[in-house]
């Protein structure tokens, strides 16, 4: 099968993704480079792109600096406790700092924040705000788009591998990929590239099944590509075995922040009881987390799970009996109560709206139950796994700092958002900050290396070939068989991420198995998807759309055997409640309160996985 | 929950910047043109993940979502109508109940924004700051927290 032409862009910086990170990095690089090129290249349209393409109904990452609510210290303590004790109190810090002029500018751009009778920001816990979010994602667009100039930003291109130096792999050079709607290449040459490609759904079997398959709480355009794409050229990574189990609204994985937070409602089992009061004593067993307050979202997580494993179920969100509390028999008020509650889900997760109105749902008069979804990995949001990078220079020590602010180990590669490791709870606009401080740092790093980095023909060959592989697959065995999906020269990528879900749902503790796994089910979970990575290269796609999916499962399974490496590696339980090693049940402050880091060599296929310390920046 | 078309109502849109509008924008690739009907058509609709983008941009209202038939009951429906900045929600219940929400989106229209407008930082002096873009006029405090320890 002939390949299709290249086009070749050469740039300064090259933005792979146009999430909240994305378009943070384009508006902020533009202001800072003068005459560099910055390209920004993008899988789908970076109006209604990523996580929050389908809008939010708060911002989750305010500090409400002007107004004293908080400093970047408490935001540290917070999420340094949330995380039971790891996180980069540098990136955090960093991230804290800065988070309130990306809000105040996202408002003044068209965001409508929810404003008291005085005009300051309604709040709804200690970090969040409340928004009529619905377009906050082509409201963040307009400016990187405006900034970089049209002809500058690549949409319906799907990066598939980043390019390192021909004479220095430890050094980045570009990235390579397709265009999705026309067959044609794309190599972008850069001096310095930015990972903000988002998170990772679907790497776990979801609750939902068949036709719901795309019903999942993290975003399904959340493919793991970040880690997919700095993993196999030797990136140290960090804390991917960490992972965030959201508690959400069932079946429509509707979540539960504003009604914990804003309408306080409770959540109750059969009985009637409530877990965070009948369970409180198992809190003991994890200080001096388990004293934190707010208690970290695990150990709630954990004191729930522990109900639903004594078969108390189902659990209950009291939506009637929080609703009916506020109005305090007012129609007036409940009017206001009940476009409130409407409006969290309209705004964001529109699936939970339907789901009310399939099962005559009115919040106010019936409950709604809630379960713990299947586990999710990433960085931005209530995850912690992601790429290692340099914190800033008056912040970080000298274990942590070498030189750029948010870049990786790879010289010249810059994280931010999902891709960012141990730098947790960023959510939409801390994600939006980091980009902006990634591309003003990429910006001084391209003004001291001015030279561009070589890329090597033969690597760009070699790896057209391998990204064209499956349609050329499935050309060349599609005689083999009557069936198109059925034939044993090929997997098709659906085939092979249900593989991988299976894989990781039974070995690495999904939801099948209660989250819990030990040494021996890793290691035999390991076998399997070194298998599964083989056969990757056995992928056939029948157009260009299946060819997005092939490289979609591919980014998907390095994220899943990196999860798996890096579980075995930590002996402990860290976080009940996200996943239990049952060989090692004990959280184990004393050896473990260390961050687990891995490099994979593609040379030697194989994985270096090994421990960094946590330190302590803020008193 | 997968989106569908309404074939009657559908024209194709194809004068609209960009083309078959839900074809332009769905984050997930999943839209397409039929090539016989010329229709708009969700060609794998187990990974739509409803988050309505196509349905709020299809200029003749031609898109639907219907529960997933896995685990939704049949017959409720909700649907957005876009109105001047913000969107007019219809939410029709199984049992036929009707409710109505009207929540503001934006408070400039789109294409009003002004990226740069009255920055201060000088972009070779203050490239080595720890500042962002703007920061003196939009931090809300005076100076850029950092650690006295450091
Ligand atoms: C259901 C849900 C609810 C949430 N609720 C809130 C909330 O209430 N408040 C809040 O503040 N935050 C919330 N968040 C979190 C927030 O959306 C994320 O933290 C944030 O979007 C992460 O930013 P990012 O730039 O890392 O990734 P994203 O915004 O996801 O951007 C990733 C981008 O990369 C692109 N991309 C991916 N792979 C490739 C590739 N191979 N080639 C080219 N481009 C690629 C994607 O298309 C996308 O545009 C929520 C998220 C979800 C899913
Ligand atoms: S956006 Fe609407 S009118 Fe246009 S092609 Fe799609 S369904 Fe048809
Ligand atoms: S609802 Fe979203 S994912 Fe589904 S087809 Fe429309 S734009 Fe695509």
């Amino acid at each position: 099968m002939p390949l299709p032409a290249t086009e070749t862009v050469e740039c300064d910086i090259l933005i792979i993704g146009g999430g909240m990170s994305g378009c943070g990095a384009a508006f902020e690089a533009k202001y800072w480079s003068r005459d560099l090129k910055v390209v920004l290249v993008e899988k789908a349209v970076i109006e209604r792109s990523g996580a929050t393409g389908e809008g939010l109904s708060a911002i989750n990452c305010y500090m409400g600096q002007r107004y004293g609510w908080n400093t970047p210290e408490d935001f540290v303590h917070y999420v340094v406790n949330d995380m039971m004790g790891l996180a980069r109190e540098d990136l955090v810090y960093d991230v804290g700092r800065h988070v309130d002029s990306s809000v105040h500018l996202l408002e003044e751009w068209g965001l409508p924040v929810w404003k008291k009778d005085n005009g300051e920001y309604e709040r709804i816990g200690r970090w969040q705000i409340p928004i009529h979010g619905e377009s906050i994602k082509p409201i963040t667009a307009e400016p990187a788009r405006q900034a970089l100039g049209q002809e500058n930003i690549y949409e319906r291109v799907n990066i598939t591998h980043l390019l390192t130096d021909a004479d220095d792999v430890g050094r980045i050079a570009g990235a390579i990929g397709f265009a999705v709607r026309e067959n044609k290449f794309y190599v972008f040459k850069a001096k310095a590239v930015l990972i903000t490609c988002g998170g990772a759904a679907n790497v776990f079997r979801p609750r939902s099944v068949n036709e719901g398959l795309g019903r999942t709480w993290y975003s399904v355009f959340a493919t793991g590509a970040a880690y997919g794409l700095m993993i196999p050229i030797g990136t140290e990574m960090t804390q991917m075995e960490h992972r965030f189990v959201p508690t959400r609204f069932k079946d429509g994985y509707g979540p539960v922040g504003m009604w914990f937070q804003y309408f306080h409602a409770r959540v109750t089992n059969s009985l009637g009881e409530d877990y965070t009061v009948t369970r409180d004593d198992e809190l003991r067993k994890y200080e001096p987390y388990g004293s934190a307050i707010p208690t970290p979202t695990p150990l709630r997580n954990h004191q729930m799970f522990l109900d639903i494993k004594a078969g108390l179920g189902p659990m209950y969100m009291r939506t009637d009996e929080a609703m009916q509390k506020l109005a305090q028999g007012d129609p007036a008020k409940m009017d206001q109560v009940r476009d409130e509650a409407w409006e969290d889900f309209l705004d964001m997760t529109i699936a939970q709206a339907l789901t009310w109105a399939s099962q005559n749902i009115m919040p106010e008069d019936t409950p709604s139950e809630v379960v713990l979804a299947e586990p999710y990995i990433m960085g931005s949001h209530s995850g912690e796994a992601g790429a290692w990078v340099s914190g800033p220079e008056d912040l970080s020590p000298t274990e942590y700092f070498w030189g750029y602010n948010k870049m990786t180990t790879i010289q010249g590669l810059f994280a931010a958002g999902d891709g960012v490791g141990a730098a947790p709870h960023k959510f939409s606009s801390g994600s939006f900050t980091e980009g902006r401080l990634a591309a003003k740092a990429a910006v001084n790093y391209v003004l001291d290396h001015p030279q561009a980095s070589g890329v090597s023909d033969a690597q760009v060959r070699n790896l057209q070939e391998a990204i064209w592989a499956p349609l050329a697959t499935f050309d060349r065995h599609k005689g083999a068989s009557s069936s198109e999906e059925v034939n044993p020269n090929f997997v098709n990528p659906k085939q092979a991420l249900v593989r991988l879900q299976k894989i990781m749902d039974e070995y690495a503790g999904g939801t099948s198995t209660w989250y819990t796994t030990n040494g021996p089910t890793l290691e035999r979970g390991i076998a399997l998807i070194e298998m599964l990575r083989e056969d990757l290269k056995h992928l056939a796609a029948r157009n260009r759309h299946e060819l997005l999916r092939c490289w979609e499962v591919v980014h998907r399974t390095w994220v899943g055997e990196a999860h798996m490496r890096h579980l075995l590696h930590r002996k402990e339980t860290r976080w009940p409640g996200y996943y239990y090693r049952s060989d090692y049940p004990d959280l184990d402050d004393a050896n473990w309160r260390v961050f687990v880091n891995s490099k994979y060599d593609a040379a030697s296929d194989s994985w270096d996985i090994f421990t960094k310390p946590y330190i302590q920046v803020v008193k | 929950m997968p989106t569908y078309v309404d074939p009657d109502a559908c024209n194709a849109c194809a004068d609209v910047h960009g083309g078959p509008q839900c074809v332009y924008i769905c984050p997930n690739d999943l839209m397409v043109l039929d090539s016989g009907s010329e229709k708009g058509f969700n060609q794998e609709p187990e990974m739509c993940s409803e988050c309505y983008a196509c349905v709020k941009l299809c200029p003749t209202d031609a898109i639907h979502v219907r529960g997933y038939a896995d685990f939704v009951p049949l017959g409720a429906s909700v649907q957005p109508r876009r109105v001047d900045l913000g969107l007019t929600w219809t939410v029709k219940f199984r049992d036929g109940r009707e409710l109505q929400f009207t929540y503001p989106s934006r408070t400039k229209p789109a294409g009003s924004s002004q990226p740069y407008q009255s920055f201060t930082e000088d972009p070779v002096a203050d490239l080595k700051s720890q500042a962002l873009a703007g920061e003196s006029l939009w931090l809300g405090v005076d100076a850029l927290p950092t650690l006295a320890s450091k």
